[in-house]
This record gives structure tokens, sequence and C-alpha cells, in this order.
């Protein structure tokens, strides 16, 4: 399927957004975290729709909190996991894709061991494509809730000094957030021994030190990556210990912090590896609020590909005869797409 | 009408709307994004002003109760802010223009996530007629007949008719 030129379609890397699509994003973030501290946190947005959920991968966060934000927007899920599906029985990614979809599904959320998985769906689904994480490539909803975070708390991201630690070859959650960071004109630095940076990180136009004392003074974000133990092909580190003591977060590095400084992770945590065993529960840490933040990043990022966007910009160059003209109050105005609404 | 006969218009239905509900008392102003918030901010302001307490007022984006979500552009304004429970509040829906009432609908869908009202009220600025949806208002400023080229702008200089390009 040839992707369409109106309106975004998928969501497979975070270059897909750009700075204005990121911006707008984080903009509609707040009004669905907002929904998510109603009474009853439910909007009717994408009723009638049906998100599936392709995990070819373990994932507990990114699946759950996927499907709580279709479910907040009271779209329908479907949910399948590797483990359990017709795999064992040897059917291909192709086949397998193409059955979910046929379900008539309007998304597919999908998580691969194997990078530019989703943008392969993506040319084989006529449905939008979300990437939930493909290999080392990318998780760009994670870097979104990354930057959103860093929003709510610090106010904003640009000109934030933010200190990438840990195993930056083997992830995807680096290479999204760098991206994203770099379009909000953050300054990035990547902290890591360098057995794992990855092999062109001079193409990434980010300063790299492997001296994590030299940078936490100056940080105003530190994030924490885990080593990615289950993508590691070599014996990359001595010991973890070492690696703890070098380039691990304690409590007394958090002490050199500046007070305003936060301490970020994707998750999953490895506790006394890259994070100091006390430190997710100090109040610098934000991994919890990353988590929060997580659903409402993702109801709008599913608002934007199903609510609006596409199927909107479709609807609006079709003929229709119900269609009223321009008008403030009715209609939703500041529409920014000249002759939209036009009859 | 210009803006002193919008602030006439807005100091009688703060009148009505004591006169009805008998005071201020468990009112809630909510102003629909983005053409109601100035004018129920206003309203909350003249109604304290008359009955000497304060009345709350909030804000509500409608663009996710829309049923018109997928048929075009639906643009999420602000978020909204209601920051008490409504639950056996009277709330006063304010908006700008009353057309369709299908915005009206939405903003009834959306209040009730914020608890169970003991009644809604709606006061707009213009009704402007063609109704689709068995909705009224219990306040008006001004009852405009137009047709449906015709564009009603409300701002605080007052309220003008133009018509769509």
């Amino acid at each position: 399927m040839s992707r369409p030129t109106a309106g975004p379609r998928h969501l497979l890397s975070v270059a897909d957004l750009g700075r204005d699509g990121i911006r707008e994003i984080l903009r509609l973030g707040d009004s669905f975290a907002e929904v998510n501290t109603r009474a009853i946190p439910k909007v009717p947005a994408l009723r009638g729709r049906t998100v599936a959920s392709l995990f070819f991968e373990d994932s507990t966060r990114t699946r759950l909190s996927f499907e709580t934000a279709a479910k907040r927007l009271s779209a329908d899920t479907v949910t399948f996991s590797a483990g359990g599906s017709s795999l064992s029985k040897g059917e291909s990614l192709r086949d397998t894709s193409q059955t979910v979809a046929a379900l008539g599904v309007d998304c597919v959320v999908v998580r691969h061991r194997s990078a530019g998985v989703a943008s392969q769906l993506s040319r084989w689904l006529d449905c939008s494509v979300i990437n939930a994480g493909d290999g080392r490539h990318e998780h760009p909803t994670q870097a979104l809730l990354d930057c959103y975070t860093i929003r709510s708390r610090l106010g904003d991201v640009e000109g934030r000094r933010v200190a990438v630690v840990g195993d930056i070859a083997h992830s995807r959650v680096a290479r999204s957030l760098v991206a994203a960071l770099q379009a909000l004109d953050a300054e990035v630095t990547l902290v890591a021994p360098a057995t794992l940076l990855p092999p062109a990180v001079d193409s990434w136009k980010v300063a790299v030190s492997s001296r994590l004392d030299d940078v936490l003074p100056r940080a105003d974000v530190v994030y924490l990556l885990r080593l990615q133990r289950e993508r590691q092909d070599a014996a990359l580190l001595p010991s973890l210990r070492e690696f703890h003591e070098r380039f691990g977060l304690s409590a007394e590095r958090v002490a050199r912090l500046a007070d305003h400084a936060i301490v970020m992770h994707p998750g999953p945590m490895n506790r006394g590896v890259e994070i100091g065993a006390e430190v997710p529960e100090m109040h610098c840490a934000t991994i919890t609020e990353q988590v929060a933040n997580g659903v409402a990043i993702r109801m709008a990022v599913l608002f934007r590909l199903l609510g609006s966007g596409a199927a909107a910009e479709a609807a609006a160059s079709a003929p229709s005869g119900t269609r009223r003209t321009a008008q403030p109050a009715d209609s939703v105005p500041a529409d920014p797409a000249p002759g939209a609404r036009r009859d | 009408m210009d803006a002193a006969a919008l602030e006439r218009a807005l100091r009688r239905m703060a009148h009505e709307i004591i006169e009805r509900n008998g005071g201020t008392e468990d009112l809630v102003l909510v102003g629909l994004q983005i053409g109601g918030v100035f004018l129920a901010e206003r309203l909350a302001a003249l109604l304290a002003e008359i009955d000497g307490a304060a009345v709350s007022c909030g804000s509500l984006d409608v663009a996710m109760h829309r049923d018109d979500i997928g048929l075009r552009p639906v643009v999420v304004q602000a978020p909204t802010v209601i920051d008490e429970d409504l639950t056996g509040r009277t709330v006063i829906l304010v908006d700008d223009v009353l057309y369709t009432g299908r915005t009206v609908r939405a903003a009834l869908d959306a209040v009730c996530d914020f608890g169970r009202p003991r009644a809604v009220q709606l006061a707009v600025m213009v009704d402007r007629g063609h109704r689709e949806l068995p909705i009224r208002a219990d306040y008006v400023g001004k009852n405009l007949p137009t047709r449906a080229d015709e564009m009603v702008d409300v701002s605080a200089g007052g309220v003008s008719l133009g018509v769509v390009t």
C-alpha cells in the first residue's frame, strides 16, 4: 500500500513527526493528561475503532500503556502476543500481521526484536502502524513521553542539558530520545564506556563522555538506561559491579546533582546496576511519572492518527452532503487547514 | 451589537441566572473552549458582583466528545479546567454561539464525566437558529436569525455577522 500524502498515518520513528509534530503531541498530552484526572477518565473520541497490539517481544509497561490509552479513548483493543500464537506453527510475520489486520483493525501497535518491522508492516497493511519498539532502532512513544515528563517537571525541553547514561549501543530508547531532544533543542551528552557506545556515534552530533562524575553537576536531566544483556552478544563489560562503580547513579552521586535536576529511567530497572537501589524513591526520580505520562502521550498519538489526521483529511476532500459551513461556535475553530471546511 | 450592548446583555443574563436559581449557591459556570471561556469568566465576575459571593468557573474542551470525529479535522484546543466534583452542583454551560446544538450535546456528555450535576443549564450570547438536535438555551444574549452561509463572530468587542467566502 502506498502511504497517503495527506495527514500522518503511521508513527514509525521520531523523524516522522519532526519538531512541529513533537510539539503538537506534547500539547495534546496536556489535554489527555487532564482527561486522566476526571472522575470518569474516558472519552468517546475513538468509539468504534479497534487498536491491535502485536507484541512479538516481551513488554509490560508499553503494552499495558497502549491498551489503557486506547480504552480511555473508547477504542476496542485486541492483543496478540508471540507466546501461544500460531508463530509456533510456523506462520510468517507477514501472514500473522495480515491476519490481525483482516479482523478489521484501524491501528496496529507493533513491537519486534528486529529493526524495521514497523516500517515493513506499514507497507503491508492498510491500517495505521505505531512502532512500539523495533530491535535497537526506535521506540518513538517512549521518547515523546520522556520529553513530556521533562517539560512538565522543568518547564521546557529547549536548552536543557540531558545526560543519557548506560547501554546506548543496544538501546532503541536512546535513539528515539536523542532524536526528539535534538529536535526540541536540548543539549545531549552520552555517557557510557566505549564498548556500549553505538558504532556510528560521531554522526549523532552529541557530546560524548566516559566520566559520569564530570557530567553530573551540570546536568538538568540524568537519563539512565538498562544494560540490555539480552541484546549484547559479547562480553562488553568486565563486571556489573565495575559498571555500577563507574556509571551507576548511586545516592551519593544524586547528592551532587543540581537541586532541580531529575533522574529518569524508561524501565525496567535493574536496581544496584545502572541505578542505586534507593534512588527510584527519591523526589528527583520521575520513573512512575513517566509511566503515568505514557498513557496521556499514547492517547495523544492514537487520537492524532485515528481521531484527526488522515481519516479526517480524506473525509474533508470527499464530497459530503451534510457538512456545514464554518462557524466558530458549533464547529471547532482555528482550523489550520485552509478550505478544509468550506463547501 | 457593540461592546456596551454585549455587557448589558451579560448583566441581564447574570440577573436571570440569579433569579432562576434563587442565588448563586452551588453554581458552576463552564465556558466551552474557546469562544465561551471569556463569557463564562465575565458572567462569573458579574454574578459575584451582584450576589456578593464568588462563583466557580471552569473551561471545557469538547473536541474528544464530538460526533464528527473522523469526518473532518477535529482540533483539541486547550486542556479542560474543572477543578471540582460536579455532583450535586448546578452547571451552567456558557458558549458564544448556539447553532446546530452539536457542541452542546458533546458538552453534556463531557460534564457528566466530572460527576452527576443536579441540573445543567445553557447560556449563550447568540442564538442563531438552525438546530439539528432538540436543544435550547436557558439564557440568551441575543436571538439573531441567520442564513447557513453567514458567520457569527462574538468577541469582547461585540457581536458581528459576516458571510463565509
